[in-house]
């Protein structure tokens, strides 16, 4: 019985294979999308593919004549998984382009199988600062069209600075893109004289801050908030019961006040403000049709997830109308694609030559308003000040930035925690 | 038994020439089920359920990545040392763990054991400078043995196939052998085996010891067919899918490991790539062998057999009947 059934399964892996080698001509753009789809992470992942399809299906499948073979994989949550898709992605379907990721950890074990399989991989997500600086030279394949996690950090330093923000106490996920959020913070923040003056590392999807919210030092004026998975909606909370808000101000990653878990979050979040490279109530003619057309389509508001590979999609679309819809090569392609500069919902984009993108960074504030003539009062991250084009390295000299150590757990070290 | 090895040989040769895809996922398979096997040889045949089997994956994984990549060690044929020294490092830990652990049994043996090796999971996250925290490591590329490239996909895959058939030998080997049949002992009745004069205690320390080394002879594998290594090797999650992966192909079988890997992975790996309510059915296929195949695929299979009066199937030693012990005891009076 166990001879039989393995039998059955060895054909039919066989006629898999005959069916899926099937030769692809030049004008078909084989995309292989990589998400969580199951797991914690799968709002994420349905966010990102109804982006990236919105764009596909207003553009009837096709990119300037290029027919786009758009498929899915679920990696689970899991690096090794990543890579086994991936691979049978290259392998079996033999997409021309990986494209996703969420985690960091998905991103740094994606690069590397683009790198040995010379596969373009787009992290649409993934916003590990070292992908496009210390290791940019390791993945000539890759490159990135969402944003570095201290990009929007820089100029909100600044911000923080000039608006009355002087000591402040960091509570972020104890991982890599909580240490890079906070470092640039506070690298910005204390060269304009402000003070970080206690930096706290709970652990990733921890769900009661209580015994931190309990030692918040009570000089400070504000808290810097960077929780991920369980504690975006109970951090919040919990600061307000604590009497934390609105005693202190509260400010944060943008990922922190993200659409995504906006609507969930109550009225203790008002006035919060953070800085990320889009915001759903950016008040551009473009953003309102996308809001709109994104609202209509899946009934919720789009988070950055959906604007990233939207915007990834037109990038792809934008290259092609430059080819005429010809599949140019893989190396061809990337240089074409760092080349381009696109009017993305959130606004001009062009890439710097580690393949990042230089991008306006907003600082938003949480405000409970009516907008785009929707009826009801509701959360919004309202822009209240626009940092234009600002680059992954912001005003450093690019060199000095990538000989200093990346941001980590103890750099830039806590000089006032005493 | 034979119809086992034929089996295997079966998937050895037909594998190379089906797809890509499942190339590396009967390639993964294998490397997990050296690491189901390993345990159960704790679970099925000493009667101890470990919960931290991921600690000795993640160790041979970590090593395989951290001598690679710091040192450019295990580049070629050097690799055969990496193998020797991640085995080596899955035995010694388990060495140490077996000394805590085996202190208690039943569920406080598996809570010990799972607290170990979340401080191994500990490690592998905090520990940035040497395993690079929660983004992990990444290998420069699989070894290169004189004109043979692992990094071929097919290449890869024999010498899994070979570690796996070798391991398959010397636990069948070890099970059959008077060690192994006094652990079933121990399985059995261990109060009955201490009367009898056997250090219990001692037995278990070394089966103990040995499925710490085949798991980390699994890890250095699995580190090598994905080229990176990240604590997600290393949590709960890898465990259980381990116990799992035992529970459903029959514990006491050693077959019955390599059959769960296979089921546990194919669901996972396989269907998701086809349907996205791939999780029902793996869930299902759990609430099911639990109510209906009690002993695991292999083992209602075998109690089948017995019952139709066949000889047992697949490699597994029979079972120690209690009349059996009862001899023994008379002989000691």
């Amino acid at each position: 019985m166990k001879a039989k059934s393995l039998c059955g399964l060895a054909v039919f892996a066989v006629a898999l294979a005959a069916l899926m080698a099937s030769r692809a001509d030049a004008d078909e753009l084989r995309i292989g999308f990589l998400m969580p789809v199951t797991g914690p992470l799968a709002q994420i992942a349905t966010d990102s593919i109804n982006g990236f399809k919105m764009y596909l299906d207003d553009h009837k499948g096709e990119f300037h004549g290029a027919t786009v073979k758009f498929i899915v994989e679920d990696t689970q949550a899991k690096p090794a998984t990543a890579v086994l898709k991936a691979e049978k992605l290259i392998k079996q379907d033999q997409v021309q382009m990986l494209v996703g990721g969420v985690l960091a950890s998905t991103g740094y074990a994606l690069a590397p199988v683009s790198t040995r399989e010379k596969v373009i991989y787009i992290a649409s997500i993934p916003a590990s600062d070292n992908l496009t600086q210390r290791d940019a030279d390791k993945y000539p394949y890759f490159a990135r069209t969402s944003w570095s996690s201290s990009q929007p950090s820089h100029p909100f330093g600044e911000w923080a600075c000039a608006n009355g923000i002087k000591k402040v106490v960091t509570i972020a996920a104890d991982y890599a893109f909580g240490y890079e959020v906070v470092g640039g913070f506070q690298r910005t923040f204390e060269e304009c004289g402000g003070q970080i003056v206690q930096k706290m590392w709970p652990p990733i999807n921890l769900a009661d801050y209580a015994p931190y919210i309990s030692t918040i030092k009570p000089d400070a004026d504000s808290v810097f908030i960077l929780p991920v998975g369980a504690g975006a909606l109970t951090l919040p909370r919990q600061l307000q019961v604590a009497g934390i808000i609105p005693k202190m101000h509260l400010i944060g990653s943008g990922t922190s006040f993200d659409e995504f878990v906006l609507p969930q979050l109550g009225d203790e979040v008002i006035g919060a403000v953070s800085p990320l490279h889009y915001s759903a109530a950016l008040e551009t003619p473009a953003n309102e049709a996308f809001v709109k057309e994104y609202r209509t389509k899946f009934g919720k508001v789009p988070s950055y997830f959906s604007e990233s590979n939207y915007t990834t999609a037109l990038m792809f679309d934008a290259v092609m109308s430059q080819t005429g819809g010809k599949w140019p090569g893989s190396k061809e392609l990337l240089d074409l694609l760092v080349k381009i500069e696109v009017d993305a919902p959130r606004g001009p984009v062009s890439f710097d030559d580690l393949r990042n993108p230089i991008q306006n960074i907003y600082i938003r504030k949480v405000e409970k308003k009516k907008i785009f003539g929707y009826a009801n009062d509701e959360l919004w991250n309202t822009v209240i000040k626009t940092y234009p084009n600002v680059s992954q390295f912001w005003k450093f000299d690019r060199a000095e930035s990538l000989k200093q150590p990346p941001y980590t757990r103890d750099y830039p070290p806590c000089k006032y925690c005493e | 038994m034979l119809t086992a090895l034929a089996l295997l040989l079966a998937v050895a040769v037909v594998t190379p020439h089906t797809t890509p895809f499942l190339l590396l996922l009967v390639t993964r398979i294998l490397i997990l089920a050296i690491l189901a096997m390993s345990l159960d040889l704790l679970l099925g045949f000493t009667g101890i359920a470990s919960l931290g089997h991921a600690a000795f994956l993640g160790l041979g994984a970590y090593l395989t990545a951290i001598l690679a990549v710091r040192y450019e060690f295990g580049l070629s044929w050097d690799f055969g040392l990496v193998i020797l020294f991640g085995s080596l490092l899955g035995a010694a830990t388990a060495a140490v763990f077996g000394l805590f652990a085996l202190r208690a049994s039943g569920v406080y043996f598996l809570m010990i054991t799972l607290a170990l090796s979340q401080c191994v999971w500990g490690l592998a996250y905090r520990w940035d400078a040497l395993t690079g925290g929660d983004n992990g490591l990444n290998l420069p590329g699989r070894p290169v043995l004189g004109p043979i490239q692992l990094g071929n996909d097919a290449a890869y895959f024999y010498v899994v196939f070979a570690f796996f058939a070798v391991s398959l030998l010397a636990l069948y080997v070890l099970v059959e052998s008077p060690f192994g049949k006094s652990l079933v002992g121990i399985r059995e009745h261990e109060v009955r085996m201490r009367i009898l004069g056997y250090n219990t205690w001692l037995h278990k320390y070394i089966a103990f010891i040995i499925s710490g080394a085949f798991g980390g002879l699994a890890g250095v594998l699995w580190a090598q067919v994905s080229g990176q290594v990240s604590p997600d090797n290393v949590t709960l999650t890898t465990s259980v899918d381990a116990l799992l992966m035992v529970v459903l192909g029959g514990p006491g079988t050693l077959l019955g490991g390599v059959l769960g890997a296979g089921i546990v992975l194919f669901l996972r790996e396989y269907l998701s790539t086809l349907v996205p309510w791939w999780q029902y059915v793996l869930g299902g296929m759990y609430v099911l062998t639990i109510f209906y195949l009690p002993d695991g695929v292999l083992g209602t299979l075998r109690q089948r057999r017995k019952a139709a009066g066949a000889p047992a199937v697949g490699l597994a030693p029979r079972p120690v009947r209690s009349e059996e012990l009862r001899i023994n005891e008379g002989g000691i009076e």
